[in-house]
């Protein structure tokens, strides 16, 4: 089981417990954390970049008070990044150590091989990790990034909670991790993976929650400075850009502008700190014409 | 939009249990029609998540619904729109389905079978009266087939195996010339009980770029659409995961799914339902921006082999079009314009959206009439 504390008893506690992790879940993401943990499913989250998929993983695991264990997809990700390695070098020493002492016959020599793949040369990867820690959360970042045969592997894993190494044998996870899987949505993802998870679409925040989530991740800025900054963001993200700004993005604009002494957002410190909040050199232009050129000079 | 719903009378019955799940069973049947593909595995997994949650809240019934039966961004509306209408007026209106969307439009295509001409053109067949036959068919132009030829060209397309060249992947496979493979080797020297052996080699592996179908369906392209679609079917058959195709219209459709049937009149008859515009007009630039935003940047385009097919007329502003080809070139590793006026004589990129478009694209290509699109296939596979 995991360690859901007795606190934990519905979704709005868990939200309220993720508040104050430094995490402000709207209702329908708590609930689907709250459904992960309980039932025992992975949380499939998509959303545009920088609305807070990963930093949810980090909060859930401050939450239940255990590790954060990550693997960052990418392509050409196979078993021996994902789930587990032999470590060559200390196995060949081991080797040698064992020739220097002089091992002869046959059964010394079986048990020196047996001992070749033993536990202490089996290098974890972060799946074998989460399996091996009780109650672990296990963020899977970008699968869409990985290849698709590698999403057939990771079916497997999730569906068993184990994992088969030929040397050893079965590690089957006592007590399975809780696993966050978010995808950026650049391919597909397999609908049979899908299936498995619980799935919630990661929205923008409304812009009360954004000033919160302000207030909250850089409490030294001033409190005008947030709210003009989350009414900025929250005009650029209506105006039709290549690449909206996330959260992620209106903390480091706050943070960048904050920096610079700013306690207002005016014309010149925003234009000059716009390349924080905007990431395309089109964007930057249609913003300053519009957004900025309404700002208090 | 949960929260303005309170509280639901689900469990007012006598039979709380069953009850619920009939309910959802019924609710489950309701966003199946809407379109939201709602298994019975997932109506068992939001029946499970229900028994963690309030059911009276309707908050509760919303959200266990929704991260247990949707599972893309496109289902949320529909789930919002089956929930309202589902729990909403539940009383009222009990026993009452909500009609699948329409799609009574008929395919745009002939029927498969076709005319009775058929038979008596290919009464006795002369061996190379016929070849010469299919020599003039493959080489005239789409729009201008009458029923029986556009028959005997549907087989010619069963032909087409449209390829896209390869690049480096970043996988390896093991090889007898290249770089060290580490791993490998360090595991060849354990089996041979410590003693350096071969050294093992790795390289690279390569893998198909994706190729990316955008097929203008508006008015003045209707003549070539089917031509296109086949095109695009056949893609499809050839390398169903690395194949993508859209429709431009006024509005974007994605149709790679219904493509993936594998009888083609099938499968264009699956296409036609689910695009919404056909011989409408064209906001090319809007469009393609549409794609660009929602799958082309997200990776769909990158290093992929784009084919454009329109004829470039743009209702909208050009330079909109010129700025958003020169996007989807900056993305894809080569863009193809497929226009099938280039065929004609004296052909000039004249309208306003090809001139805007020309200095962005890698290669012109006609695709008016079969031998044009087999030509096509070798751009691709050269791109």
């Amino acid at each position: 089981m995991h360690p859901v504390k007795p606190e934990l008893s519905d979704p709005t506690a868990l939200a309220a417990a993720l508040g104050d992790a430094g995490y402000l879940a709207d209702i329908g993401l708590a609930t689907a954390a709250y459904l992960g943990m309980k039932m025992h499913r992975p949380i499939f989250l998509e959303g545009d970049a920088g609305v807070g998929k990963t930093s949810l993983a980090q909060a859930l695991a401050d939450v239940t008070g255990t590790r954060l264990i990550r693997l960052q997809c990418y392509e050409g990700i196979d078993a021996t990044q994902a789930l587990y390695d032999w470590d060559f070098p200390r196995q060949v020493l081991h080797l040698r150590a064992a020739e220097a002492v002089g091992v002869t016959g046959t059964d010394a020599g079986r048990a020196l091989e047996e001992s070749l793949y033993d536990r202490r040369f089996l290098i974890s990867r972060p799946i074998l990790q989460a399996l091996e820690e009780p109650g672990a959360v296990l963020l899977i970042d970008e699968i869409d990034r990985a290849d698709d045969e590698f999403e057939a592997f990771l079916l497997e894993v999730l569906a068993d909670n184990a994992v088969t190494i030929p040397e050893i044998g079965t590690i089957r996870a006592e007590s399975p991790p809780l696993v966050v899987l978010t995808s950026n949505r650049t391919r597909e993802v397999h609908d049979a993976l899908k299936r498995r998870c619980l799935y919630h679409w990661v929205a923008h925040p409304e812009f009360e929650r954004e000033v919160e989530i302000l207030r909250r991740r850089l409490p030294e800025a001033s409190e005008q400075l947030i709210t003009e900054v989350a009414t900025a963001v929250r005009r650029m993200r209506e105006a039709d850009l290549l690449k909206p700004p996330g959260v992620a993005e209106s903390i480091d604009w706050t943070h960048a502008l904050h920096l610079l002494g700013a306690r207002t957002l005016d014309r010149e410190r925003a234009a000059a700190t716009l390349g924080a909040v905007l990431k395309y050199q089109e964007d930057s232009v249609r913003i300053r014409d519009t957004v900025l050129a309404e700002l208090a000079g | 939009m949960a929260a303005q719903l309170g509280s639901l009378s689900l469990v007012e019955r006598d039979d709380p249990g069953a009850s619920i799940i009939e309910v959802m069973v019924g609710f489950a049947r309701t966003l199946r029609h809407a379109g939201v593909p709602a298994s019975q595995e997932r109506l068992q997994a939001m029946i499970a998540a229900l028994a963690h949650l309030d059911v009276t809240l309707a908050a509760d019934a919303y959200w266990a619904g929704r991260v247990t039966l949707c599972s893309d961004p496109e289902d949320l509306e529909r789930y919002d729109m089956a929930f309202a209408l589902y729990f909403g007026a539940q009383r009222a209106t009990e026993g009452r389905r909500i009609p699948p969307p329409s799609v009574a439009r008929a395919a745009p295509f002939e029927p498969a079978g076709g005319d009775p001409h058929d038979e008596r053109t290919s009464e006795q067949p002369k061996f190379a009266a016929q070849a010469s036959r299919h020599e003039l068919l493959r080489h005239k132009d789409v729009s201008a087939l009458n029923p029986a030829e556009r028959a005997q060209l549907k087989r010619l397309f069963a032909l087409l195996a449209p390829r896209v060249s390869a690049r480096r992947s970043h996988r390896y496979r093991s090889a007898s010339r290249g770089r060290v493979d580490l791993a490998q080797s360090v595991r060849r020297l354990l089996r041979a009980g410590g003693e350096p052996s071969q050294l093992a080699r790795r390289r690279r592996r390569t893998k198909p770029r994706r190729l990316v179908l955008l097929m203008d369906v508006s008015g003045s392209m209707t003549p070539y659409a089917e031509a296109l679609l086949r095109f695009a079917h056949a893609a499809t058959r050839a390398a169903p995961a690395r194949t993508e195709s859209f429709t431009l219209g006024t509005r974007l459709t994605r149709v790679t799914r219904e493509l993936r049937l594998r009888d083609p009149d099938r499968a264009l008859a699956a296409a036609a339902r689910a695009v919404p515009d056909w011989s409408g007009g064209t906001r090319l630039g809007d469009t393609l921006k549409a794609f660009s935003d929602r799958w082309g940047q997200r990776g769909l385009a990158r290093g992929a082999v784009v084919v454009l097919c329109s004829d470039g007329w743009e209702r909208g502003d050009p330079t909109e079009l010129g700025e958003q080809v020169r996007r989807l070139a900056r993305l894809a590793h080569a863009v193809v314009w497929v226009n099938p006026h280039k065929g004609k004589d004296g052909f000039a990129p004249a309208t306003g959206g090809m001139v805007a478009a020309l200095p962005h694209i890698d290669s012109l290509v006609a695709g008016h009439s079969f031998a044009a699109l087999e030509e096509l296939v070798q751009v691709i596979a050269d791109a």
